[in-house]
């Protein structure tokens, strides 16, 4: 496999600024809006773009995580069963205003099971989305994002990977590429 | 491993360590769903469960019901009381019947010891055991150990007497299999009459004494003394057995510690166990319930993740 990286550590965070930005500037001041991060990988998103935007704002926001394991239309499709994570969502979401947000957006397939998970909490009054990478081309499913990190071309047998320093070590978001014989 | 080792379940015996945490961990997730708004998930909207009752039964049937129909699975239920199996039909045949209208699980309760396990290797559909006779009842086991988790954070260490009938109960017999798996110290606790001959070789302790069992543990799983599978007398009275193994609010308060109380059900109050302790802060046995749910949810779910498609 072949890396390139697509976002380094300075425009990971040049991104994150924007990303808030451009969601105060549709939200205010966040008074009926909630931030929902989809298990796993989006809780990352939105724990940081949960710490910018309240030093930015200057007030908390609501936020809850979302798993969206038993809405997935792969069960018993798949090798390994899914083993849960923790869905964290103590208020009901009726009429709030939500954001969905999640790392990369693919085939839209973990997006529509995320909108299925959501209805259990209640009627929202509008779902936005947003994603730090967003692999357009390879939609299975006619679901876009709303605020986007960025947006790449790729193949599917490529990997897109986001990497947060809590975890990897470093912010960066790194293509992968299988290597060609010949 | 994410995967359960087994195909069925017909006994904790069969089941690995691993298997039980990975239940656990799937219970825990369900435990969440069952406490939302809407208690519903889409996860089995096409799988169809059998629930076979050939022995009679309230909270084990209804538990696996609502955990079939939070899942979105078809249900269809069979109790014995009206069916051909009261005609001479074999279970072998009755089953089949049954399968061949396109069902993907069966849930059996069974008089005899060793039918689930019987049933598994015989047809196509998964197998959950609902209790076979005095054999196994491996849900039961589960959520009681979920139960101890819950309120202790960890079952590793933690030391659990069982008091009552063990030697009819198969609630004994996979309380003891699971808990030890898991870590904890079993003792068995009841007249003489009524503990195994040979139950020390499974490596538990045995205990006539209450008072001095209760001293020992952490947790005191009170069972049912189960009448109706005693063909000749075990003990001389209801009266005196109350008196020797009734689990009092008097003798918990003399304690010198705080546990945990824990019962199967059904309870018959003021025998194994009186209301006052039943309904008090150290007893969980309304939770033992709830749990029995998210449970019987992570089984059947797991369980149907291994159903081939095709």
């Amino acid at each position: 496999m072949e890396n390139q990286v697509i976002l380094n550590s300075k425009h990971f965070e040049l991104t994150i600024k924007r990303l808030c930005y451009q969601l105060i500037e549709n939200h205010n001041d966040f008074s009926n809006t909630v931030l929902i991060g989809l298990q796993p990988r989006g809780i990352n998103v939105l724990t940081r773009i949960k710490e910018h935007l309240e030093l930015i704002i200057q007030k908390k926001v609501l936020c809850g995580n979302l798993d969206i394991t038993f809405y997935r239309d792969d069960f018993r499709r798949r090798d390994i069963p899914l083993i849960p994570s923790a869905t964290n969502i103590d208020f009901v979401i009726e009429n709030k205003r939500v954001v969905i947000l999640d790392d990369v957006l693919y085939t839209g397939r973990t997006i529509r099971s995320g909108l299925d998970a959501l209805l259990a909490f209640g009627r929202p009054e509008d779902v936005e989305l947003l994603v730090m990478i967003d692999r357009r081309f390879q939609r299975d499913l006619p679901i876009q994002a709303d605020y986007i990190g960025k947006k790449v071309d790729t193949l599917s047998s490529e990997r897109v990977s986001v990497e947060w320093r809590e975890i990897e070590g470093q912010d960066k978001v790194v293509l992968f590429t299988p290597e060609t014989n010949g | 491993m994410d995967r359960l080792s087994v195909d069925h379940l017909t006994g904790i015996k069969e089941l690995t360590k691993n298997d039980i945490e990975i239940i656990f961990k799937t219970a825990d997730a369900f435990k969440e769903v069952i406490n939302r708004p809407i208690k519903k998930v889409p996860s089995l909207r096409d799988i169809t469960i059998a629930n076979l009752f050939f022995e009679n039964s309230t909270r084990t049937r209804l538990s696996f019901e609502l955990a079939e129909k939070r899942l979105s699975a078809d249900v269809v239920n069979f109790s014995a009381a009206s069916s051909s199996v009261k005609k001479g039909e074999t279970l072998i045949d009755t089953v089949n019947n049954i399968l061949s209208m396109k069902v993907d699980m069966v849930v059996m309760r069974h008089a005899s010891p060793g039918a689930a396990k019987f049933l598994a290797e015989r047809i196509d559909a998964k197998v959950i055991n609902a209790g076979d006779g005095t054999h196994e009842h491996p849900t039961q086991a589960l959520l009681d150990a979920f139960s101890i988790r819950e309120r202790l954070g960890k079952v590793e260490g933690k030391k659990v007497v069982i008091v009552g009938d063990i030697l009819h109960s198969r609630v004994a017999l996979s309380n003891i299999y699971c808990l030890q798996k898991l870590g904890a110290e079993v003792m068995v606790c009841g007249p003489t009459t009524l503990i195994p001959k040979y139950i020390h070789e499974l490596g538990v302790k045995v205990e006539h004494d209450l008072a001095k069992a209760l001293e020992w543990c952490d947790v005191a799983n009170m069972l049912r003394i189960q009448l109706e599978r005693q063909d000749i007398k075990y003990f001389p009275s209801i009266r005196e057995y109350a008196m020797q193994y009734g689990l009092t609010k008097e003798i918990l308060d003399n304690l010198s510690k705080k546990i945990v109380v824990m019962h199967p059900g059904p309870i018959n109050r003021g025998v194994e166990i009186t209301s006052e302790v039943a309904d008090s802060d150290q007893a969980i046995i309304l939770n033992q319930v709830e749990n029995g749910v998210a449970v019987r949810m992570a089984v059947i779910y797991l369980l149907a993740s291994k159903i081939n498609r095709d």
